[in-house]
């Protein structure tokens, strides 16, 4: 609590000064844009705004960001690029090497965000050793849900591995009971895919296979394992998902349709949202296997002209991952805060177990970026990847020929 | 001064345009040629790296998949509207009751747009919600028809779609064509005793050529742009599995941060669509100079 009234206080004081040099301005580019998302944002607004400075809102929605990055293309394409844009993985690398991002080291060297931040996610934030980019939140994605009445009448408990994951399927699927909620969209099939290799194959395969690439691995047996699971799996799906949403499929495992889904923890906001109670009516746990796989929402920061709009970029930069922020935010968007100080009583207990895995695997060296949400590869090559999966996923292509295609996909997207 | 106006008058007007059309029109054809030739990724850099988006582009077995739709779509799409579309307009023209009415409610799916078409499809082909579930429900549950969720058959339940929205269109065309023909002629022809099928397969329909060549050139344009009726139905999936060269293109472009390949992929498009206009035009053009 000191040390929440000291920040604020200091953040305050900053700010005073910095408004007697120029008022401090903020065009922000983002795709929040739906209700809760909404609202987080709106809190950094009314922050930003009674610390003196202007901020000029650019949502825009559509395509899962597509049509944001459209419009960012264009401004930095013309000279004008806003101030800060919800960017994150190594997209923002990616602009980097366009030429276009700020340096914000003052402010990260003054907060001391390398003391706050785990080690890997704080590596996404910058941009050759300098800081280009604040990290809003942490979404864990590897995390299994179940409805608690139907394990309960069905006598199971959440699985550790995937054989008992198979096992208890099985044992459901007899019960007439639709063992897994799935929505046949690519990135949910990628979802699952990412899961299942960080499951079977463990954190050093996933690092291997899936961030750094290693042909190897890609064509390893663990990875025929994989798509072995993945087809395993494919029969636990009713068959009506074809490009059913997520939420929908959330539902389903609400009103006990469904046993499981495998989705990162936005789904708890769903499950929030109709009132329902983790622990009690729905219950929430990492996939099977080590380690977490994150996907951190983050502001990159683009190189602005004028006192006025640097002093805005430090301002919004600064007060992202101030505590406050990073604590009202996340209660809103059901994520959790990525710096590591945030006390967590207010959050509920899916929450406390995902920051407290996220401190064991960051030690443990298997915290790990998800490749389905563009944390870990690039644009073409998590593409890439995605089009075999969802292909292998969605037809009767054999675990062999579906290796063969991976690494030929991966070679083909450079 | 006026009179150099008078001569000059429609050059003057027709300037603007003719200006944005070579900017836009074949200013981006240039520019989207020449962006296919480098290795652009997020923005376009402009330094030519020969053909290796080519390469990439026939190397990928999504390309492969959009291609074989392409044509797969493109064939039963335009064959079947155009053979809907005549024998409507056949039926129509037989002198009926209430033809107006009846004319404008097989032309009213034309005022829908594609995404509207799409969205209802989905839902009438959706086993859980549409035809399947409801056949079931009348009490033969092995009923199956699970066309739009089966990657083998999920690019035909688009085919149904885009032929339901455009073969009114297609009607319209032929029914305009029917009128056309000379009625002296079919008269005289009824006159000799010739029956009315042969009237239409050696008089009418051979004297409608140039209808059965417009109504050509709109179908396969519709085609091979088709984007927004992919995206309704079947968002390209499942899977991959009804992905066309637009929908292709526009995710490598938009969501994939790959120019380069989406450049290239756009080339190949157009070049499909040359291999269709070219000869049309290269025809109409030498029918003007005889």
């Amino acid at each position: 609590m000191n040390r929440f009234a000291f920040a604020t206080v200091s953040t305050l004081a900053v700010a005073a000064a910095s408004s007697v040099v120029a008022e401090p301005q903020a065009e922000v580019l983002h795709w929040w844009t739906s209700g809760g998302e909404a609202k987080s944002v709106a809190v950094l607004q009314e922050e930003f705004a009674s610390n003196g400075g202007t901020w000029t809102d650019m949502p825009v929605a559509g395509g899962g960001g597509d049509a944001a990055m459209t419009a960012l293309r264009a401004r930095v394409l013309a000279g004008n690029a806003p101030t800060a844009v919800q960017l994150k993985g190594p997209a923002i690398q990616e602009w980097y090497e366009e030429g276009v991002l700020a340096d914000i080291s003052s402010v990260a060297d003054a907060e001391g965000w390398a003391e706050v931040l785990p080690a890997s996610i704080a590596d996404h934030m910058k941009c050759e050793g300098t800081w280009c980019a604040a990290p809003v939140n942490v979404h864990r994605v590897d995390w299994i849900w179940a409805n608690a009445d139907v394990l309960a009448a069905n006598g199971i408990e959440m699985p550790t591995t995937w054989d008992e994951f198979n096992a208890a399927a099985d044992k459901l699927q007899a019960a007439g009971v639709i063992p897994l909620a799935h929505g046949g969209q690519a990135w949910q099939d990628a979802t699952v895919f990412e899961t299942v290799v960080l499951g079977i194959g463990g954190p050093e395969f996933f690092q291997k296979a899936l961030v750094d690439l290693d042909p190897e691995a890609l064509t390893s047996d663990t990875m025929v394992q994989v798509f072995d699971q993945m087809r395993t799996l494919r029969g636990y799906v009713d068959e009506n998902f074809s490009g059913r949403d997520w939420n929908l499929a959330t539902a389903m495992v609400m009103n006990g349709e469904a046993a499981f889904q495998i989705m990162g923890d936005w789904a708890k906001g769903e499950f929030l949202a109709a009132g329902k109670k983790p622990g009690e009516d729905f219950l929430c746990a990492s996939t099977p296997g080590d380690g977490y796989l994150y996907n951190v929402d983050s502001f990159a920061m683009f190189d602005v002209d004028g006192d006025d709009k640097k002093a805005g970029q430090d301002l919004l930069a600064k007060l992202i991952v101030a505590p406050n922020f990073q604590k009202v935010f996340n209660l809103n968007k059901g994520s959790i805060p990525a710096r590591t100080d945030v006390a967590l009583d207010d959050f509920d207990i899916c929450a406390n177990l995902s920051a407290e895995d996220m401190g064991a695997t960051s030690d443990a060296g298997s915290l790990l970026p998800s490749y389905a949400h563009g944390m870990a590869l690039r644009g073409s090559q998590s593409g890439a990847i995605t089009d075999v999966v969802t292909a292998h996923f969605n037809s009767d292509m054999s675990s062999a020929d579906a290796v063969q295609q991976l690494a030929d996909a991966v070679a083909n997207s450079y | 001064m006026s009179e150099w106006l008078e001569n000059h008058l429609p050059k003057v007007v027709l300037a603007p345009s003719f200006i944005a059309v070579l900017i836009f029109v074949y200013g981006f054809i240039g520019w989207t040629a020449w962006v296919s030739l480098t290795r652009s990724k997020l923005l376009p850099k402009y330094e030519i790296k020969g053909f290796i988006q080519y390469e990439r582009l026939f190397d990928s077995p999504r390309w492969d998949t959009a291609i074989n739709n392409l044509y797969i779509f493109g064939a039963l799409f335009i064959v079947i509207a155009m053979v809907l579309g005549l024998l409507l307009a056949i039926l129509l023209d037989q002198k009926i009751r209430a033809e107006g009415a009846i004319r404008t409610i097989y032309l009213y799916p034309m005022a829908l747009s594609m995404i509207v078409t799409g969205t209802a499809w989905k839902w009438i082909l959706n086993p859980g919600l549409g035809i399947e579930s409801m056949v079931q429900g009348w009490g033969f549950p092995n009923f199956e028809f699970d066309w739009l969720v089966n990657p083998d058959y999920a690019i035909y339940t688009i085919v149904m779609a885009a032929i339901w929205q455009s073969s009114g269109f297609v009607m319209a065309l032929f029914l305009a064509g029917l009128r056309s023909v000379d009625g002296e002629i079919i008269k005289a022809a009824q006159v000799d005793g010739i029956p009315t099928w042969r009237i239409y397969t050696a008089i009418i329909i051979p004297s409608m050529a140039p209808i059965f060549l417009s109504a050509f050139i709109v179908l396969a344009h519709l085609a091979i742009k088709s984007f927004d009726l992919v995206i309704a139905l079947t968002g390209g999936g499942p899977g991959y599995a009804t992905d066309l060269p637009a929908t292709y293109m526009y995710a490598m472009a938009f969501s994939r941060g790959d120019i380069g390949q989406a450049a290239s992929s756009a080339m190949i498009m157009m070049l499909v669509v040359f291999a269709i206009v070219v000869p049309y035009l290269y025809s109409e053009l030498r029918a003007k100079n005889d």
